[in-house]
């Protein structure tokens, strides 16, 4: 693994503590009735998306689930503008259209944000048919949630990949529950990597709590990806604070587990590395903190501020 | 004694066929199951076994002949070695009166619209090769354009439209796929989005019903959802509609299904020539299209253009015939159906029936209709599909709101049976509009 230096270390710090705090702001602001519809919070996955942002090269593609607040902050882009799709205005990324969950940027090769559980994997899997025939060494990180493994496009995704040794990265977010749904309720065989042996296509667990271990498996999986070898799936073992989507009271599980998760945030591993290896200081890391509370309150404003559609806007953008 | 052996019909659509080769001399002993010649249908060249044994006494067509009907006899057994060789011409005569239910007489192509002016070749061509021929223009011109389905490589296509293409554009843009349409649907969904242009054929529309959330929820929202950032180039296309007694979970027409979507669409040619330029209009769009020919039609012949920027715009409907009497509404396989119609009409009634072909759904040509019903005051409308809620409904409210006054008779729709396509060819013809029930809906709206 690539030595990680201070600036990385401040880096994965900064990302999954914006990450947070904007998922914070999100639930507020969907309790008071700025946000509606379904929203996904991500809150205690976040060393999975900050991890593999550590190791992505411009030019790569990602496509992920409904679930993709965090997705989008960790690929670089402006919460101001995810805030504003949130609240439904017209500077969001999707020009209010799109909402939480079908959230795109083209010019950050971020192909959504997918509302059906499962249909993001073949597309993914097309956007890295797409590098391939383009003959670039780009690769397509594909996200899939646990639930979306029992799903049969996936399948037909897999072995098209594997058929046709399409450079792509399969990233299972595995945080326990589809739903209200436990994964040893859904799935017969709960090591959901190995769903890819059928069709030779190689895998490993993650812990997904431990950014340090997620930049590390990702980076050789990429690896692997990237120099032509096939499709690669990683399974990367996590855990959602919040319930499924805000209306979900998460009663499918105990306070206990959700404790004992807490007990190893993931946020925390990073801030005591840090400390540890004595990058910043618990002041330096408050003061980080504090901006960026203020970069998500500025980012509220914004969206806020933001005009709704105008009515014109409703019949725009069907066809090119 | 001699026995016949016939022309078989070796796939559902097949009327006759070309005899490619003999396999076995006259007077050469045959026993069952022995292979005595290669016929190429209207899908692939297939070996014909024969079931009788003997001796071959006289093979009646010479390798090369091209178009010899299903059940005319190709040859004679006679049980016997060294039986005289007969005329047997009386007796092939008796067979050449095979009825081929869903045959289509072959119209002469009317100029296409007034708004497009082109030059058509002397030779006319099959829908299949128009749209073989369209495929692999595109295929030249632009390298991100590529084909991907199953069957469409090595065996050079299902139903032989992409014949060749493997050997022009190779592996890399001509792609056999597994028979997994969610798939592969998504995957070029993705491709789409990604910046290349696909192709998709479904074998039939039918198993297109297999990947119909990729092509509603992904293919046609995105554009939407993104706020304009990601289209979808692709064109869907494959054959739709009934074959020939496939049954029904292999005949179905999709027009209103599709049609229903905003965001994506729907075109149903039904000439070589109109095919050509939709088809390549379809490719070229920015959007996903969803193109859906007819199998019935896929031997029909007609004159095509061979100018390689011929479109036909969307949203353009062809007045196929002019009349003043009534309108029909018609696109796809029962514009034929309906220009028979029209002919019995002026035969038998002296009515003059204008016939519009919509070869486009969505967009749909209001104006070409309202137009015609003004003119006429009556209307019929002609489609394949299930009556509920179907492109004709759509084709009366747009009547009863723009021309309400200008009717003189309530509008008719003619569709197939509001049932599952069932497999016996009698109840099949029931099931399927036919050219009488045309007549019949045109003689009610006119008080006959």
């Amino acid at each position: 693994m690539t030595k990680l230096s201070k600036s990385d270390h401040l880096k994965i710090f900064s990302y999954m503590l914006k990450i947070r705090r904007f998922e914070e702001r999100s639930a507020q602001l969907y309790g008071m009735g700025y946000i509606g519809g379904f929203c996904h919070l991500y809150i205690g996955q976040e060393a999975v998306v900050v991890g593999v942002l550590m190791t992505i090269k411009k030019n790569d593609s990602v496509v992920t689930t409904y679930r993709d607040h965090g997705h989008m902050i960790a690929r670089g882009l402006d919460p101001k503008k995810i805030m504003a799709e949130l609240t439904g205005r017209t500077d969001g990324y999707s020009a209010g259209k799109g909402g939480s969950m079908h959230m795109f940027s083209k010019a950050n090769n971020f192909y959504g944000g997918h509302g059906i559980v499962g249909a993001q994997v073949p597309i993914g899997t097309g956007i890295a048919f797409t590098h391939k025939y383009n003959g670039d060494k780009n690769i397509c990180r594909t996200y899939i949630g646990d639930g979306a493994m029992n799903n049969g496009q996936v399948f037909e995704a897999f072995n098209l990949a594997a058929l046709w040794k399409l450079p792509v990265l399969y990233i299972i977010e595995n945080n326990k529950y589809g739903m209200g749904t436990a994964v040893d309720r859904a799935a017969a065989g709960t090591h959901l990597y190995k769903r890819g042996e059928a069709f030779g296509i190689k895998g490993e667990i993650v812990d997904g709590m431990n950014v340090y271990s997620v930049i590390k498996a990702a980076e050789k999986a990429g690896e692997y990806v990237r120099s032509g070898k096939g499709p690669y799936i990683l399974e990367v073992q996590t855990y959602r604070y919040r319930g499924h989507s805000m209306s979900d009271p998460a009663k499918y599980r105990t306070k206990d587990e959700l404790e004992e998760y807490k007990n190893s945030d993931p946020i925390e591993i990073v801030r005591e590395e840090i400390l540890k290896k004595k990058f910043a200081t618990k002041n330096d890391l408050d003061n980080l903190n504090k901006e960026i509370i203020e970069e998500i309150k500025l980012a509220v404003d914004f969206a806020l501020e933001s005009k709704f559609p105008p009515s014109e806007e409703l019949y725009t953008d069907v066809y090119i | 004694m001699s026995t016949e052996i016939l022309m078989p019909a070796l796939s559902p659509t097949m009327t006759e066929g070309n005899l490619t080769k003999w396999l076995v001399k006259e007077g050469q002993e045959i026993k069952a199951g022995d292979v005595i010649a290669e016929i190429e249908t209207d899908k692939a060249t297939m070996e014909v076994e024969t079931v009788d044994e003997g001796f071959i006494e006289k093979l009646l067509y010479e390798e090369g002949d091209n178009n010899i009907p299903v059940n005319k006899p190709i040859a004679l057994i006679s049980t016997a070695k060294n039986t005289s060789t007969q005329k047997m011409d009386q007796n092939i005569e008796d067979f050449s009166k095979i009825e081929n239910q869903e045959k289509i007489e072959i119209k002469e192509n009317k100029p296409i619209s007034e708004n497009v002016n082109t030059d058509l070749n002397k030779d006319q061509i099959t829908m299949r090769q128009a749209i073989r021929d369209t495929i692999a223009e595109e295929m030249r011109k632009d390298k991100k354009v590529f084909i991907l389905g199953e069957e469409v490589a090595e065996y050079q296509g299902a139903y032989k439209v992409t014949q060749g293409l493997l050997d022009e554009f190779g592996k890399k843009r001509v792609i056999d796929t597994p028979i997994s349409e969610h798939g592969f649907t998504g995957l070029a969904v993705g491709a789409a989005f990604k910046g290349l242009f696909p192709i998709v054929e479904f074998m039939t529309f039918n198993f297109s019903m297999q990947a119909i959330d990729q092509i509603i929820n992904s293919a046609a929202k995105t554009l939407y959802m993104s706020g304009g950032q990601i289209n979808c180039p692709i064109v869907f296309r494959g054959p739709n509609g009934a074959a020939a007694q496939v049954a029904a979970q292999h005949s179905q027409d999709f027009s209103s299904w599709y049609a229903h979507v905003p965001g994506l669409k729907v075109i149903a040619p039904s000439t070589p020539l109109n095919a050509k330029g939709l088809l390549r209009e379809a490719i070229r769009d920015p959007n996903p299209v969803i193109f859906l020919e007819n199998e019935i039609l896929y031997g029909l012949k007609g004159k095509v253009s061979s100018d390689l920027n011929f479109t036909i715009p969307f949203g353009m409907a062809n007045i196929a015939k002019e009349g003043k009497d009534t309108t029909i509404v018609t696109y796809s396989i029962m514009l034929h159906k309906s220009l028979e119609a029209a002919k019995i009409l002026k035969d038998k009634h002296n009515l003059d029936i204008e016939v519009i072909d919509l070869q486009s759904l969505r967009p749909l040509d209001s104006e070409t209709i309202i137009k015609s019903v003004k003119k006429t005051n009556r209307v019929v409308t002609v489609e394949e599909s299930w009556p509920f809620a179907s492109v004709g409904s759509e084709i009366v409210n747009i009547v009863q709101k723009n021309a309400f006054d200008y009717l003189d008779a309530p509008i008719i729709k003619v569709n197939s049976a509001d049932v599952p396509m069932p497999y016996s060819s009698e109840l099949e013809k029931l099931y399927l509009p036919q050219v009488d029930d045309i007549v019949k809906a045109v003689k009610e709206v006119n008080y006959i």
